[in-house]
């Protein structure tokens, strides 16, 4: 299915299609892995809005890529309740292990690495989504492996 | 990799069946009674639904505690208005320290959408929609498989329900930043009035409720009003909650309990007391948006009105355990760059004052700041305290001034010691927050082709 019928689909469980725009925005980048020129272009075009609409709307929430990105997307929570626990020393075991810092990407395009706010799994410390996977009670030494799979995978 | 642990004291409303393994399916948790309030609700007017909602006592689990049967009751009934009435359901839970919601939906899905359909009987709505936060993708695989059995058994009726996701912005599970964003706006706050209940989605009347405020109207159902305004701490502390125990504990997890156990008991007795056999220095109750708790202030139950009397709040049923390990200037700081990040910018003292906030705890913190900088920071805070068009504000500057007032100690030492005096064995030492990332956008060296 193109990108436009897809979204036309899911616009039509909306009372209006304007609240199709976060789905919509997730389906473009779910397929191109980031927001471009284009792809705003095509989803204003399916929606009937502007890409200028649609880049306001997207720069305002964290999800959305407006630069490429890795293949693989590393999210470390920093938050207080996995913070007082261990983030800091995961997230540095991150660091080490890819060579970059919270922010960047690997020079292979292969991994992207940040640091987040609180992800709803504060019992559990640290949490880490993994390709938007949660992997629960991160520890340092569970970090080279996680970087192995991804490399591997 | 550790699951969450669940657990209940007492007999558990909302988690029923579904602490030793989750209840996903349909026919499992039918076999708990599932739906049977359901069909219960539908054979009795809307109007009685609400009232028995009134009578329980229920009140909002998402925060802000208001009364959820009255809350119905302010949707005016579809013969005095020409516009489609809407339920929206809050599962945007980003609140720092709470994770009740995800686990309900991971473990009681069928409870909730049981829920959403008796509220949405209660007034008259054939339209759900259940906002849920855009990071949450397996609870999402969850909830929306549910919802398509649900619909298959033909449990929907007339109803049409929809599970959107959001994209990453705490702002959107204010109220109304939530309906913006489900309207495919930037998640900004509307000014109130008028409220949702009467312009809301699409200036209809829509009422807006949390997770876990929807999925006990089921069980306020089945156990009855007034056995339900008696569990608890009645009359206003109804009920029981899914506290979210978290930090420096032996056993954190989440544990259904009645309202008005006390911090104690749910630290020491349920939680096994604190890690490492260390010191507890503080508590995070409500969440990050409130101020926090000191020790001495432990035998207070975790009720409204108990926690209310020492200036505390309930929130999101949040119990964070913090640990003499942990610099208190530090923890004020990362929660203050929580706030500044999520600020959506559309109020000057938030806007403003969450980074001014941010710019003294840091100056605090490296031992750069003056005394008179700690009393520039409670004016901020007092700038800001009910200043702001929505709670945002709030929520960063009541953590900040509680710290500095019942740490003012610990805050001088930095100015005496030319920085953290626990240097790097501070638990928060260095600790990075995203808003130093100056980009949403992480921005590979070079573009791979
Ligand atoms: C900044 C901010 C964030 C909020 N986040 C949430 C949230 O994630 N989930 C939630 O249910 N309520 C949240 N609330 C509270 C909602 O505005 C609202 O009071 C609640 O969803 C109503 O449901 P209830 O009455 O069932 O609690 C938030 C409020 C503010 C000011
Ligand atoms: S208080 Fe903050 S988050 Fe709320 S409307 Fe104002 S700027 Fe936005
Ligand atoms: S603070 Fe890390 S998941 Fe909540």
């Amino acid at each position: 299915m193109s990108l436009a019928s897809e979204i036309r689909e899911v616009a039509g469980r909306y009372p209006s299609s304007t609240s199709a725009v976060l789905p919509a925005l997730r389906l473009a980048q779910q397929r191109y892995g980031w927001l471009s020129r284009e792809a705003f272009e095509e989803v204003a075009d399916a929606l009937y809005l502007t890409p200028a609409y649609c880049m306001s709307v997207a720069s305002f929430y964290d999800m959305f890529h407006l630069e490429p990105v890795g293949e693989h997307m590393v999210e470390v929570c920093t938050n207080v309740c996995c913070g007082i626990v261990n983030a800091q020393a995961v997230l540095e075991a991150f660091e080490r292990e890819l060579g970059i810092a919270p922010g960047e990407t690997t020079s292979d395009g292969a991994v992207t690495l940040r640091a987040v706010e609180c992800l709803g799994g504060c019992s559990t410390p640290t949490i880490v989504a993994v390709d938007h996977r949660y992997r629960q009670s991160v520890t340092p030494d569970d970090v080279p492996g996680i970087v192995e799979e991804l490399r591997s995978g | 990799m550790a699951e969450t642990t669940i657990g209940a004291e007492g007999t558990p409303l909302v988690l029923a069946g579904a602490l030793e393994e989750p209840l996903r399916d349909l026919a499992s948790y039918r076999a708990v009674g599932g739906y049977a309030q359901l069909e219960k609700a539908r054979a009795t007017s809307p109007h009685d639904v609400t009232e028995q909602l009134i009578q329980s006592n229920l009140r909002g689990r998402g925060g802000a505690f208001f009364p959820a049967g009255r809350k119905a009751s302010f949707i005016p009934t579809p013969d005095k208005v020409a516009k489609p009435i809407y339920l929206t359901v809050n599962a945007d839970e980003s609140e720092p320290g709470t994770f009740k919601d995800r686990e309900i939906m991971l473990r009681v899905p069928h409870r909730l959408i049981e829920g959403c359909l008796i509220a949405a009987h209660a007034i008259s709505s054939k339209h759900v929609f259940i906002y849920i936060r855009g990071e949450y993708s397996a609870e999402y695989q969850v909830l929306e498989a549910a919802r398509i059995e649900a619909e298959a058994a033909g449990l929907m009726g007339d109803v049409t329900m929809v599970v959107h996701r959001g994209a990453g912005a705490y702002i959107c599970g204010e109220e109304t930043a939530l309906l913006e964003s489900l309207e495919g706006k930037r998640g900004q706050p509307r000014s109130k009035p008028p409220f949702p209940a009467i312009q809301g989605l699409y200036a209809s009347p829509t009422l807006i409720n949390n997770v876990e405020t929807i999925a006990t109207v089921p069980k306020v159902l089945e156990v009855g009003p007034e056995t339900f305004a008696e569990i608890g701490a009645p009359p206003d502390s109804t009920g029981t909650r899914v506290f979210c125990l978290s930090g420096n504990v032996v056993r954190p997890g989440a544990y259904e309990a009645p309202h008005g156990i006390t911090a104690r008991h749910l630290i020491y007795d349920i939680g096994g007391g604190i890690a490492d056999g260390r010191e507890l220095k503080a508590v995070m109750v409500g969440g990050s948006s409130f101020p926090v708790m000191v020790p001495s202030e432990l035998d207070t139950a975790l009720d409204a009105n108990s926690l209310g009397q020492k200036g505390l709040f309930i929130g999101s049923g949040v119990v964070t355990a913090i640990d003499d390990r942990t610099c208190i200037v530090q923890f004020a700081l990362r929660v203050a760059q929580f706030y500044m990040h999520e600020s959506c910018g559309k109020c000057t003292p938030c806007r403003v004052g969450t980074r001014w906030l941010v710019q003294i705890l840091r100056a605090v913190e490296d031992g750069s700041a003056t005394d008179n900088d700690l009393e520039t920071l409670l004016d901020v805070c007092d700038r800001i305290i009910g200043k702001c068009l929505c709670v945002l504000g709030d929520s960063a500057a009541m953590p900040v001034a509680s710290c500095v007032t019942n740490f003012r100690e610990e805050f001088r030492a930095h100015l005496e010691h030319g920085g953290c005096p626990l240097g790097a064995d501070s638990s928060l030492a260095g600790l990075f927050a995203p808003v130093d990332q100056h980009s949403h956008t992480p921005v590979p060296q070079e573009v791979p082709v």
